[in-house]
């Protein structure tokens, strides 16, 4: 080889990086967006009750505590999956979720609950605009919420329960210490 | 042939007329003014549910709960910078349709010009080193066994 043999490991070497990125996007998920409000505080919010229901939910409910909030919606089927695992989470007593309704029509949601069981501590209805202001693009999304009110993880899409074990508990026992 | 002629001519009407929007007219505002800025606004959004569309495109409802906030931020007096800003604090870089022009775009934006750069300079190196690289002129003695071999001159 002459002293120009280098030359030849260029496209080896570009074929190394572009396969190196490649191989790090199969692990990238292309329907879950990154939220600019990690680590910023939770919009200012009061959403009315459900209609019959009594306490509403608003920013200030999230003041003090770690806790879950969970937009859902009666016409979300995943929701329905997920409600599962919410009502098993709200069963250990870990930490409180809190229920957006988002865009449901009427009463629809509390007959949802009363079919489903209710792990919320507190449910509000949205009619789309507490939503936007949380930057949720898809029910159902999750976020926690440290004592400080701040956000601090987002979930897009139902929770498993393995996300519960490995996400989020360990995550809400992180904050809360 | 009146028949095709009148169909060409509605297919050129419905062609002028431009791309179909999903705004409804309920969502419209009354000043034409601030509904171009809307529109203008609109278009540079992407829709995040159905990803490669702008909001003013989409049909899907979120698009539409963000076409009324728009028209209702213009109305209320913001800038469009303002109400582009509002909507990306809260959804991030990927709702803008032109990706801003920054720190951690730089390698996109100037990927295509780093290429062209690069290509350049190799090109011109190929043609400069072919030059240099030129075969010297023939020598007397060359040119002369050159046309004894075409047949041109005669035996030694």
């Amino acid at each position: 080889m002459n002293r120009r043999g280098w030359i030849f490991l260029i496209p080896a070497a570009v074929f190394g990086l572009l396969a190196a990125g490649f191989y790090r996007g199969l692990g990238i998920d292309p329907s879950v967006l990154p939220s600019p409000l990690i680590d910023q505080p939770a919009p200012h919010f009061a959403l009315a009750p459900l209609p019959g229901d009594k306490s509403g939910f608003s920013s200030a409910d999230l003041l003090g505590h770690v806790s879950l909030v969970n937009t859902f919606a009666s016409w979300c089927t995943p929701c329905r999956a997920e409600h599962r695992v919410l009502n098993a989470l709200a069963h250990t007593r870990r930490v409180p979720i809190y229920g957006i309704d988002y865009k449901d029509k009427g009463d629809v949601a509390l007959a949802w609950i009363a079919e489903l069981g209710n792990p919320y501590t507190r449910i509000g209805a949205d009619d789309g605009r507490v939503g936007i202001d949380w930057g949720v693009y898809g029910v159902p999304e999750t976020f926690i919420v440290d004592r400080d009110g701040r956000i601090r993880y987002k979930h897009v899409g139902p929770l498993t329960e393995a996300d519960v074990e490995r996400t989020i508990l360990p995550l809400v026992a992180r904050l809360e210490r | 042939m009146i028949r095709a002629l009148l169909s060409a001519l509605a297919l050129a009407v419905a062609m002028a007329a431009g791309p179909a929007h999903a705004v409804r007219p309920d969502e419209m505002l009354s000043d034409p003014g601030l509904e171009a800025r809307a529109r203008a606004v609109g278009s540079e959004l992407r829709c995040l549910v159905c990803r490669n569309q702008s909001i003013d495109d989409s049909d899907a409802d979120l698009a539409h709960d963000l076409r009324v906030l728009v028209r209702e931020r213009i109305k209320g007096g913001d800038s469009d910078d303002q109400v582009v800003q509002y909507i990306r604090s809260r959804y991030g870089d990927f709702v803008l349709l032109r990706p801003p022009f920054e720190l951690g775009t730089l390698l996109l934006w100037g990927g295509p010009l780093l290429i062209l750069l690069f290509g350049g300079v190799a090109l011109a190196r190929f043609y400069l080193r072919g030059q240099a690289s030129a075969p010297p002129p023939l020598s007397t003695e060359e040119r002369r066994r050159l046309a004894t071999v075409l047949g041109e001159g005669t035996e030694p």
